[in-house]
């Protein structure tokens, strides 16, 4: 027994692990809905959100801009921003769940450190506390995309794709959220989450159509916020074409790399 | 079969070793203990044992098993009682075990039966429904305690469970502990109060720096590494500093500590005449049986809480 | 042993201050870079990008008072900057000092007393929101249309506006338990004053019967204060109209501190 095996239990052969970490995440995501059936207010209340997003667009900038110019002709304002919202609504969800509320219960309530006594391994732990942040994220999708049929922003039955697309982008910054986390020293270093989010909510051709950017488009298409805005707007438009496969590329991507770090990261961290 | 077997067990942090390698064999339905002052490497060990450190050399098995291989299998047939609490402050009391239960995969129902007995084994059935956060440090170790039994384990590791509680808490915890013993359940238990190891352990390793430096039954050890009784002075603080040469002669070894002198001998009051004979003077003066504080006072030089 | 009398050379409130100084000294750098950082990436993309498409359709500039986007929106910045910052600082913060770290627990067994504690704490809200203001406040500087010496009272207009928030939540934070409602507040009335405070486009635009209720923000005195001022475009009547409310507002929050902060750390 060295060094060696003990990274074995950590990496494990995926094959055997594979079941019993869909089980141990089943158990996280149990525990989650314990500790958030007290507080389902607050879940609630979170559905205003969206409504007061949705209602500034209406009121207030749809009537500077008028119309904006998309390749498929022109697009009432509030109906071109509000699937971007959409989306970045669903990164910062996963974000928040990812990192704020995983330092918490890494370095704070010890959480982890608790589930790694039993017979849970730090791949179920990743995995379940995704799953939450996921199931979350679609409820608040729900809620948003309700929120923009009452307000007449949805033009197409397809809008209803734009569920499935949000979940994708839920899921990419939610696992990138995790495994950034595992680096963060104390809440200091939490500040540099909006440093990161802000420019991608802005600069992901959220609120003006790509072709505003002129020679600067290929910054925006490095922003995956940007991939998951063109998937969500293309549904609610009802735009569909092959082009789309290549976004969902990149988020995928992401995914599998923030997933693989922050459970081998998980492990190192408190199997020390 | 022993429970834990651990041959030359090497643990390191980085350049600093915590654990220079250590063995020693824990049989079914044992009592252990592993005794020693901060920063001997007990909860290095035991987090070891645990499944949740992996060892830096050496061999360790438990349940006949490599816990870097079937980690997951030996945990699901251990409690821990970790040193600090780690209780999940979002929920109640019964929640808490529920849920703990739940990680080991137990159906819900089963689950629920065992955290209410369990409630009431550790006195705190009244309180299931209450949070965490406002229990006393004694009711919180309890609970631990409690939680650390919801797989009905074989094995059970206590990393240093009374400290910080009061003498009652202690002897309430004690008396939990034994009864685990007569249930079968083999104990593992870290501590650096010599009481507590005299009282629980059948049996004990003594660790200082990250060794074991002694093993074997509290009453043996004491007998082998110490006399009968002690005799405890205590001098005022202008005594001569040849202290230790005139009193080199009374009993069969003399220890002198910060704020005391300490005669080894088997007859302490015949001890403490000759003391007056000589001519000095305590302040103090108290004739008291061997126990494993001085076992490893002996076997360090230094007392065992700083 | 003698008694040593220790003089005291500044008041208790600056140890207070002092000792909010150092828990986040550590990470001033990066705080300072953040405060640049977000302005500049919220100006370049909103007042930018939108700036854009808003100047381009006509009618939108007269419905900005005259004003082009970036102009309209920059200064505005200030007052929502200054408004976030105090809601934060004002409730983890205190509850850290009161449930967490327990510091205000510490200090108050020492000479200092709770009003030192709240006074320190306006020292210490001051100085934060006051260095993310100026961290906007940079930002407009370069940006031509709103470069001015009309920047300066405007940052402290929008200080003092954040003042209103900072002691408003501060009392509130001081006499709650948890710090589940702080959540709700963000989300029930920092985020309506944000994006209906009249910071993004003018209140005229809200329903009517909406506006009155704005104009009793804090916020929308903050945003009209600051505009005015950084563009040098309001009367003295209307600035001192601005400033006496947010000050009597202010005061109450402080007055009230002052109360709840007493009540909570002599329980
Ligand atoms: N994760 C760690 N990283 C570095 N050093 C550690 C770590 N854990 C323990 N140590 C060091 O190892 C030594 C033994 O610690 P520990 O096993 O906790 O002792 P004990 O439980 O007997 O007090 C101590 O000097 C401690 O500082
Ligand atoms: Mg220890």
């Amino acid at each position: 027994m060295s060094a060696t095996t003990a990274e074995k239990s950590v990496t494990a052969p995926t094959l055997r692990v594979v079941p019993g970490t869909l089980r141990g995440a089943g158990r996280m995501v149990e525990r989650s809905i314990l500790v958030y059936r007290r507080t389902w207010l607050i879940i609630v209340s979170g559905f205003f959100e969206p409504l007061f997003y949705l209602l500034s667009i209406r009121i207030g900038f749809g009537a500077l801009v008028g119309d904006v110019q998309t390749p498929n002709g022109p697009v009432d304002y509030a109906v071109f921003v509000a699937p971007a919202l959409m989306a970045s609504s669903a990164m910062n969800g996963a974000v928040y769940d990812s990192t704020m509320n995983i330092f918490f219960k890494l370095k704070h309530a010890r959480l982890y450190e608790t589930v790694l006594s039993t017979p849970l391994g730090p791949s179920a732990v990743a995995v379940g506390e995704i799953t939450w942040a996921l199931m979350r994220g679609v409820l608040y999708s729900v809620a948003f995309l309700g929120c923009m049929a009452a307000l007449g922003m949805v033009v197409s039955w397809w809008a209803l794709l734009a569920l499935p697309a949000c979940v994708l982008i839920g899921l990419a910054f939610a696992s990138a959220g995790m495994a950034v986390t595992t680096y963060m020293r104390g809440w200091n270093d939490f500040e540099f989450i909006p440093a990161a989010t802000l420019p991608m909510f802005v600069l992901s051709a959220t609120f003006y159509p790509l072709s505003s950017y002129g020679g600067l488009s290929w910054v925006v298409q490095l922003s995956p916020l940007y991939h998951g805005v063109a998937l969500v707007r293309a549904a609610c438009l009802g735009d569909g074409s092959w082009g789309l496969l290549g976004h969902v590329a990149v988020l995928a991507v992401m995914t599998v790399i923030g997933l693989r770090v922050a459970s081998r990261r998980i492990g190192t961290l408190l199997l020390t | 079969m022993p429970v834990i077997a651990a041959t030359s067990v090497h643990k390191s942090f980085g350049d600093f070793e915590a654990v220079r390698g250590v063995d020693f064999e824990v049989a079914r339905g044992e009592f252990f203990g592993f005794l020693g002052p901060n920063g001997a490497g007990k909860s290095s060990l035991m987090r070891m044992i645990g499944c949740v450190s992996p060892t830096t050399s050496g061999e360790l098995r438990i349940f006949d098993l490599d816990p870097g291989v079937d980690g997951a299998a030996i945990r699901a047939r251990m409690g821990v009682v970790p040193q600090t609490d780690n209780l999940d402050q979002e929920l109640t009391l019964l929640e808490n075990l529920v849920m703990y239960g739940r990680y080991f995969d137990i159906p819900r129902r089963e689950c629920r039966d065992r955290a209410r007995e369990l409630l009431e084994f550790v006195q705190l059935a009244d309180r299931a429904d209450s949070r965490v956060e406002p229990l006393s440090g004694g009711m919180k170790r309890r609970l631990t305690i409690a939680r650390s039994l919801m797989n009905r384990p074989e094995l059970l590791l206590l990393d240093e469970p009374t400290t910080g509680l009061d003498p009652q808490a202690r002897h309430v915890l004690w008396e939990r502990l034994y009864r685990l013993k007569e249930q079968g359940v083999t104990l593992a238990l870290t501590t650096h109060y010599m009481d507590e190891a005299e009282q629980l352990c059948d049996r004990l390793v003594v660790m200082d720096r990250g060794r074991i430096v002694a093993e074997g039954t509290p009453r043996g050890l004491i007998l082998e590494h110490s006399t009968r009784e002690v005799l405890e002075l205590r001098l005022s603080s202008s005594a001569p500093d040849d202290i230790a040469e005139r009193l080199a002669g009374t009993g069969e070894r003399v220890e002198v500590l910060p704020d005391r002198v300490l005669v080894y001998a088997n007859d302490g009051e015949a001890a403490l005449s000759s003391v007056h004979q000589l001519g000095i003077e305590p302040l103090a003066s108290l004739v008291r049986r061997s126990s494993l504080e001085d076992v490893f006072l002996r076997l360090t030089g230094r007392s065992l809480v700083e | 042993m003698s008694a040593t009398v220790i003089r005291r050379s500044t008041p208790a409130s600056i140890r207070v201050w002092e000792a909010q100084v150092v828990t986040v000294w550590r990470a001033w750098k990066s705080s300072a870079l953040l405060s640049m950082l977000q302005p500049l990436v919220f100006l370049g993309g909103m007042g930018f990008g939108v700036g854009a498409l808003v100047d381009e359709r006509a009618g939108s500039t007269a419905a900005l008072g005259g004003l082009g986007y970036l102009a309209f929106l920059g200064p505005a910045l200030m007052a929502t900057t200054a408004m976030q910052t105090a809601t934060f600082e004002a409730s983890y913060p205190v509850m850290d000092g009161f449930k967490w770290r327990r510091a205000f627990e510490a200090m108050t067994a020492t000479p200092v007393s709770p009003r030192d504690v709240v006074d320190g704490m306006v020292l210490w809200w001051v100085s934060r929101i006051l260095v993310g203001v100026t961290g906007v406040a940079l930002v407009l500087a370069v940006i031509p249309t709103t470069r001015g010496w009309g920047l300066i009272p405007a940052a402290l207009g929008a200080t003092l506006c954040g003042m209103v928030f900072a002691t408003a939540m501060g009392a509130w934070a001081s006499t709650r338990e948890s710090e589940a409602s702080f959540a709700a507040v963000q989300r029930f009335v920092i985020i309506p004053l944000f994006l209906f405070g009249g910071a993004f486009y003018p209140i005229d635009s809200l329903p009517s019967a909406l506006r009155p209720v704005a104009w009793l923000t804090p916020l929308w005195h903050g945003v009209e204060l600051t505009r005015g001022l950084t563009t040098s475009e309001i009367s003295l009547a209307a600035t001192l109209g601005h400033i006496a409310y947010l000050s009597a507002l202010t005061l109450v929050g402080y007055l009230i501190c002052r109360v709840t902060f007493h009540r909570r750390l002599t329980r």
